[in-house]
């Protein structure tokens, strides 16, 4: 399960972030973005034509991403 | 001082002390600096507003101290251009204290760097900005605790409104005081390696108990405005609406007011400046008043309204807008090479395109930069705006001038998004795209005439120097040798012979006079009219629009619009790109392109028989 497959407006818990080769720039800004595990995170809506998704990390801050890299934030699965 | 030791501490070494604020990027920093210093740098609800360090030096106590506005920064280990400022200025410069500002409503996330730079050793003062926000969402923090755990003096304040500030100030004082050692970072990469990763364990160690996060499914003011402003069907048309809307404010407000000032300055003109002139020779009188007054008139009738225009542009960019508009249109500008950063960087433009080209640095890839750098030019700046509003006024009915200024909006934008689509290939990019969505603000009173003034000291200084440059060398060349008028001066001689390249777009040898000098500055475009034409602002305006169609005005407009950017912008792509060949790309390119886009426009125009 990664972020880009979640339903909007469901609460769920990162896992981890899967690292690639070459992007652990990236990986540095999610994290100082919040996106660490255990740290809840919700997608509240999408952009149209496949645009990204408006996603809340913790309860206060706000993100948009697109699916390309809200694909390797995993979550924990989701009983 | 010895490059081989990681850290430096001496004993203040700085002649004066040395202030840093450091924290993540739409934290306040600036905010607080200007509160601090009584400085004007400038604020804005986007994460990346400061990209360059800005001084300040001020008396606390009989000492001169230095405070230092730095750009915001996610990680000390970042790759942007802006991130690398605030590392060389760690490197390169001794502090004699931090201040961390950090957004209390985000402290979960945001203690990661405080973390770091503790661990890196720097004498530091921890300030939990927005406490306003803070309380206002619910987020608890037990201050004194966590400044306990840290082991650094902690406080909660508002920069914005003020709150707790004084105490702040007096602790800054205090430790100025205290601290008699500087300190300085010789490798900054080495010394982040050395400290670690900062470890989730740790994190939690900290806020435990100290810190009392809201709900995951906060409802806030925000969140209910997104789901209109976001949505995915309205979200664009909405914005569309919003931006018709602003110019028919800007329209209907600001050209009654410049014709107050324009009154003004012929108040000044019959009874001051005509009788001190009386006893000077005819030519002398022709220049001051044809050559200088007229075209610094004309400009300067414009100040009401470019002060209007920054009070919208302060809302707008205060408003936390911005970054929603990327996200709309994100999706579009990914086709393009470009993501949704560079459209706000384009609206940024609209002010002015310096800022909004240095404002590129928050992009890692240079293809993405360079693009959008590109792209920014077509921006249709301030300046523009008077030269468009000048003309549109004098050709077009009144009631249509404010859809015709927007559609020149428009086309700015589709001029961007086609300019692109051609130049993609050359520019390669596969940068991420990762932006913060804050939540919306409104700007204060002070913040919005401090905008609006600062534009106003802005535009007095390129009046100054720019703009009466250009009309004097407008007055001669219209005016040598002596004796000749119209065609028959050097100026016309020029137009003339440019005019076969001109004439096909429909621009007649005075108007090409009028863009060749507003290479200067654009608004040298309209300064110069009155001195080609050697009228005042208002027999110009019925003359003009006697002599020229609303077809001409208007591909002239498109050329103005497109065609070579003024000097500053070009020294700016220089200074920010270090390539000649990119800088001289960008010239030729603009300049066969607005050609085109004029030709085709003009020609089209002609052919369906408008004219
Ligand atoms: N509610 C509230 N808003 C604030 C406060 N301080 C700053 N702001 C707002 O936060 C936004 C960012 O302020 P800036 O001062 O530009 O932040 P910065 O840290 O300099 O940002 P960068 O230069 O982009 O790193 C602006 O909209 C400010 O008006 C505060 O104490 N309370
Ligand atoms: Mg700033």
């Amino acid at each position: 399960m990664n972020l880009s497959k979640l339903k909007p407006r469901k609460l769920a818990f990162v896992k981890e972030i899967e690292k690639l080769s070459h992007n652990h720039h990236l990986i540095n800004r999610l994290e100082a973005i919040g996106i660490i595990p255990n740290k809840p995170i919700m997608v509240l809506r999408q952009a149209w034509f496949g645009g990204p998704l408006h996603v809340r990390v913790g309860s206060t801050t706000e993100i948009a991403i697109r699916h390309q890299e809200a694909k390797i934030i995993l979550l924990q699965s989701i009983e | 001082m010895n490059c081989h030791q990681p850290k430096t501490v001496g004993k203040n070494i700085n002649p004066h002390k040395r202030v840093a604020l450091l924290g993540m990027p739409n934290t306040g920093k600036s905010t607080f600096f200007n509160r601090l210093t009584g400085g004007n740098a400038f604020v804005g609800n986007w994460a990346g507003i400061t990209v360059d360090l800005l001084q300040a030096r001020v008396k606390i106590e009989d000492e001169t101290t230095e405070f230092i506005d730095l750009p915001g920064i996610y990680d000390l280990n970042g790759f942007s251009e802006d991130e690398k400022v605030v590392q060389n200025f760690l490197e390169k410069f001794a502090v004699d204290l931090v201040i961390i500002i950090v957004n209390a409503t985000q402290i979960d996330r945001q203690i990661r760097l405080v973390l770091q730079i503790k661990a890196l050793g720097f004498p530091a003062i921890l300030v939990l900005n927005m406490a306003d926000e803070a309380k206002h969402y619910g987020v608890k923090i037990e201050v004194d605790e966590l400044s306990q755990r840290l082991e650094i003096p902690t406080f909660l304040m508002s920069a914005k409104y003020g709150q707790n500030y004084q105490r702040v100030y007096e602790q800054i004082v205090k430790k100025i005081k205290e601290n008699n050692y500087s300190f300085q970072i010789n490798n900054l990469t080495d010394q982040l390696l050395k400290i670690g990763a900062v470890l989730p364990e740790k994190i939690d160690q900290i806020l435990g108990g100290t810190v009392i996060m809201p709900s995951n499914f906060l409802k806030t003011f925000t969140f209910k405005v997104d789901s209109i402003l976001l949505h995915p069907i309205l979200g664009l048309p909405l914005f569309f609406l919003g931006m018709f809307l602003v110019f028919q404010i800007v329209w209907n407000i600001g050209l009654p007011s410049m014709d107050l000032m324009g009154n003004f300055t012929n108040f000044l003109q019959i009874y001051l400046l005509e009788s001190l002139l009386k006893p000077f020779p005819l030519l002398i009188q022709d220049f001051i008043i044809n050559g200088i007054w007229n075209g610094l008139a004309t400009v300067a009738s414009f100040i009401p309204l470019i002060v209007l225009f920054f009070i919208v542009m302060a809302i707008l960019e205060d408003s936390g807008y911005l970054s929603r508009s990327a996200y709309l249109m994100d999706a579009l500008m990914s086709q393009l090479g470009l993501d949704g950063r560079s459209f706000v960087l384009q609206m940024m433009g609209f002010g002015c395109n310096v800022p909004a080209l240095m404002g590129t640095r928050i992009m890692r890839s240079q293809g993405l930069r360079l693009l959008t750098m590109l792209v920014i030019t077509f921006s249709l700046c301030s300046a523009r705006l008077q030269v468009f509003i000048f003309l549109i006024a004098a050709t077009f009915p009144n009631q249509k001038g404010a859809t015709v200024l927007f559609s020149l909006y428009i086309l700015s934008f589709v001029a961007a998004l086609v300019a692109a689509f051609l130049l993609k290939g050359q520019f390669k990019n596969k940068e991420p795209f990762v932006l913060e969505l804050p939540p919306y603000r409104f700007p204060t009173l002070k913040q919005v005439i401090n905008r609006g003034w600062g534009e106003v000291l802005h535009f007095l200084q390129r009046a100054s120097g720019f703009i009466i440059l250009g009309c004097v060398a407008v007055w001669f060349l219209t005016n040598l040798p002596l004796g000749t008028t119209g065609l028959d001066t050097f100026g016309g001689q020029l137009g003339n012979f440019l005019s076969p390249i001109m004439q096909p777009i429909g621009i007649d040898p005075y108007l090409t006079l009028s863009l060749l000098f507003g290479f200067i500055a654009k608004e040298v475009v309209v300064g110069a009219f009155p001195v080609i034409y050697g009228m005042d602002a208002t027999n110009l305006s019925n003359y003009i629009g006697s002599t020229v169609t609303w077809v001409q005005a208007y591909s002239f407009c498109l050329f103005c619009l497109l065609y070579t950017p003024c000097l500053t912008t070009l020294a700016t792509m220089f200074n920010e790109s270090k390539s000649w060949k990119y800088t001289s790309f960008s010239v030729i390119f603009s300049f066969v392109f607005a050609w085109l886009v004029s030709f085709i426009f003009f020609q089209t125009a002609s052919f369906f028989g408008f004219s």
